[in-house]
């Protein structure tokens, strides 16, 4: 009987907190598109976490047009902080895609204030350059442009 | 014991269970409002941290010139939008960008004192895209976007003093509306005795069509009218959509001690303009052209400098002239303060301050007495209607001195009540009070959420008092203006909340937030700055010398300036700083302040360029820094720069780190 009723209470404030609670749930969401995960899956540890979570096609060879556009908004929105040689506020960017995958670059992009918070290489960078990299409401087709460009830039060091 | 325990906390489940589930059954889910009802007033105004509330709450700043916006029902303050004073918490007035904005035909002006902010409106209805609010000193009218909210355009009254019925928007943004509280002589420059008032003096009533895309303003005409005091005016609503009605007081038209000499009358009028007609008038060429300087000040681009447009010369209407008529007199005791209009378009309340009941009068009574010439005689051609024909009721024991009325479109009207200091909720219907409340103390306007429109939102009203007295902790002789929250969600009305404001808020709007919310810009796209001195990519960053003027193309992100290092600036050299924002990510916000600038600083919000002006009075180093807290390494956000003698042959130069 005990156990009977409850199963019945709870069941009934389940049923209206459920019915009723649809409300807030896209409030924690930010313009950075943060996340919260603690536990990485092996992609993630890899490739980073945001906004692109599988591999991507990339071609071996470079797309001239995306490199124009890659380098327009790398100097619009990220050239104040990176040197393509030597550190600057944040690290090196000439060789960066000889050392990181174009999806790891591009969660750093979209992503950035969630891979410091919850990446382990976004924290060891944060405690090495102690300056969590800005969002520049770059665009997810952007940061692949940018990854042209510096795909370009590895190629040419 | 724990057998005791678990069969509370099962009955405690099993109850709040139940309590729930009839709670749902009866009512569907339980909404904010049905939860808040139950609960006491704390709760009610409860918004819990990082929630947010239900409705922007826009209060005018009186004197401090502002308008600051509030959340609804919490009752905290978000911000204080700079309109008509300078700011130098912001750099609005001080910086380049901002400074024409205070031009006027009297020069530039850096204060002024704002009344009704109103909002825009879609078919009758606020739509959250631009507030308009008075200026009541230098007359002028200022536009603030709702996307940004930054004040955009200021436009200035000619032939107007103290620019006090306004700024009050037609049902479909086709127009705001001015009217002078101080008649002058028309042409404002003519120097005429002060006893020539009657003869010389006039009124003038002014329409500033609205451009429907972008809420820009154009002043299509002016009414030239007797010369007494236009104190308030309201737009029609749904019938009465084509009209706007003012108050009037001093039809004695006095010009001295007006308290004695401007309360002999029994009635004063509330002046109804069809303003259709009006403009139709004017397009069929009935206007005529006089005389008076004004300034429109206004962004002509997404970013960069505000420009002055000089104009000269209105068009206006003149009912001596004018055989059609168009505006209406309607008598109404005694010098009253607030005319205002019920949700359905039919009722116009004025808020007679003198006399000893609310009058009322009727839309379509009205519309009657104009068609069957129940004109009681004509004063410059406007006809004088029969108070009998359009009074509908008179409101009794309303307390002492009723200045305004608001509307819940549940069929009520809450009026406030100066001298008696309280509210009076009465019946459209029967006209009798049902309800009052105090106010704490010597309320002026009030606002409902949501309200004044065709379909107020009343869940909340406010009450804007003069004097705190004991309300709070003592702050010396002068404290800041109160505001009351109450509930009139039900029968009687309740009070929540009592709360300082900032300035002397006059008149109040509110609106859902869900309208404007979805539409706040977090940054300035980078992509759309067409300053013309904005540097969207950093290695633009330099400096440039044309004779003495020198200009420093400055980027700011986290954290550090480029340039940082300036050298070879000298004495007499005038120093323009473009600091260019160039993060783009919401609030983060970078500011810069030079010793010993004679200026305020600038906040340069992410995207955004803003210009400071300098001119250096002494040689020596000078240090800047970012005024606003950005980062970890804020602290280092610093430079120098050096100033010389006027003749050194020190080279301009400039940069930043190693580079």
């Amino acid at each position: 009987m005990k156990f009977i009723t409850n199963i019945i209470s709870i069941a009934l404030l389940l049923f209206v907190l459920q019915a009723c609670g649809g409300e807030s749930a896209d409030q924690s969401a930010s313009n950075s598109n943060e996340t919260q995960e603690q536990g990485l899956s092996a992609f993630e540890l890899e490739h980073g976490i945001g906004p692109v979570s599988e591999r991507l096609a990339v071609d071996a060879e470079l797309d001239e047009e995306m490199i124009n556009r890659g380098r327009n908004i790398y100097e619009m929105k990220c050239e104040m902080c990176h040197n393509m040689e030597g550190r600057m506020v944040g690290p090196a960017l000439g060789d960066v895609m000889e050392r990181r995958s174009p999806e790891f670059v591009m969660n750093m992009i979209l992503n950035p204030g969630g891979m410091a918070r919850n990446h382990p290489e976004g924290q060891k960078m944060l405690q090495e350059y102690m300056t969590v990299m800005p969002f520049q409401n770059v665009k997810e087709d952007e940061a692949r442009d940018i990854v042209e460009f510096l795909r370009q830039q590895a190629e040419n060091n | 014991m724990n057998k005791l325990k678990s069969k509370k906390l099962r009955g405690l489940l099993l109850g709040a269970g139940f309590v729930a589930i009839a709670a749902f059954v009866f009512t569907g889910c339980p909404t904010q409002q049905n939860m808040l009802d139950r609960g006491d007033a704390a709760q009610k105004v409860y918004v819990a941290p990082g929630e947010h509330d239900e409705y922007y709450g826009f209060f005018s700043g009186g004197y401090s010139g502002q308008l600051s916006v509030w959340g609804l029902p919490s009752s905290r303050l978000l911000k204080v939008i700079p309109v008509f004073s300078q700011d130098p918490e912001t750099g609005y007035g001080y910086s380049e960008e901002t400074k024409p904005l205070f031009q006027t035909s009297y020069g530039f002006i850096p204060w002024d004192d704002s009344h009704h902010p109103h909002i825009s409106q879609t078919n009758g209805d606020s739509d959250g895209r631009w507030i308009y609010i008075n200026a009541n000193n230098t007359p002028r009218i200022a536009r603030i976007d709702l996307k940004t909210f930054e004040t955009k355009e200021i436009l200035e009254l000619p032939n107007t003093g103290g620019n006090h019925a306004s700024s009050f928007v037609t049902s479909n943004s086709e127009y705001v509306i001015g009217g002078t509280r101080f008649s002058i002589p028309y042409e404002q420059d003519l120097d005429v005795p002060i006893e020539s008032y009657s003869d010389e003096f006039r009124g003038a009533l002014t329409f500033i069509a609205l451009d429907s895309e972008t809420g820009q303003m154009d002043l299509e005409f002016q009414i030239v009218v007797p010369p007494y005091n236009y104190d308030l005016g309201r737009a029609g609503k749904g019938p009465s959509s084509d009209w706007v009605f003012f108050t009037t007081y001093n039809t004695e038209e006095a010009h001295t001690m007006l308290e004695v000499n401007a309360s002999r009358n029994d009635k004063d009028f509330i002046a109804a303009v069809n303003w259709k007609k009006a403009a139709e008038l004017v397009r069929n060429g009935h206007g005529k052209q006089m005389p008076g300087e004004y300034y429109h000040n206004y962004y002509p681009t997404n970013q960069g400098y505000a420009v002055s447009e000089v104009k000269n010369g209105v068009t206006v209407l003149d009912t001596r002239d004018i055989d059609e008529d168009f505006i209406y007199y309607l008598p109404t005791p005694k010098s009253p303060h607030g005319v205002d209009i019920d949700p359905t378009g039919e009722y116009i309340v004025g808020g007679g301050k003198l006399a000893t009941v609310i009058p009322v009068h009727s839309f379509s009574n009205m519309i009657e007495a104009i068609n069957n010439g129940r004109i009681v005689e004509r004063i410059d051609g406007i006809p004088v209607l029969d108070y009998d024909a359009t009074i509908i009721g008179e409101v009794e024991n309303p307390g002492l001195g009723p200045l305004h009325t608001e509307f819940d479109g549940r069929g009520y009207a809450y009026t406030s009540v100066y001298i008696s200091s309280e509210i009076v909720k009465w019946s459209l219907d029967t006209f009798e009070v049902v309800d009052r409340i105090d106010s704490y103390y010597s309320i002026g306007h009030l606002m409902i959420t949501a309200g004044d429109n065709v379909n107020p939102d009343a869940r909340y009203m406010v009450g804007l008092t003069k004097t705190a007295k004991d309300r709070y902790l003592p702050t010396g002789p002068k404290q800041n203006h109160p505001a009351q929250l109450y509930d009139i969600s039900g029968d009687r009305m309740q009070l929540l909340l009592d709360f300082p404001t900032i300035g002397e808020p006059h008149y109040a709007q509110s609106i859902r937030a869900d309208k404007i919310k979805p539409n706040v810009a977090q940054i300035y796209e980078m992509e759309d700055n067409d300053h013309p001195y904005a540097i969207t990519r950093i290695n633009e960053n330099r400096v440039e010398r044309n004779g003495n003027v020198v200009r420093v193309f400055m980027g700011a992100t986290r954290s550090h300036f480029r340039p940082d290092n300036i050298e070879g600036i000298k004495l007499g050299d005038t120093v323009y700083i473009h600091l260019t924002n160039m993060e783009q990510e919401w609030d983060v916000v970078h500011g810069i302040a030079i010793k010993g600038m004679d200026n305020a600083e600038i906040l340069v919000a992410p995207g955004q360029t803003k210009t400071i002006k300098w001119t250096p009075k002494r040689t020596g180093i000078y240090p800047f820094y970012c005024t606003a807290f950005c980062s970890a390494l804020h602290q280092e956000m610093q430079g120098y720069i050096r100033v010389s003698a006027a003749n050194s042959d020190v080279a301009l130069t400039w940069k930043t780190g190693t580079n």
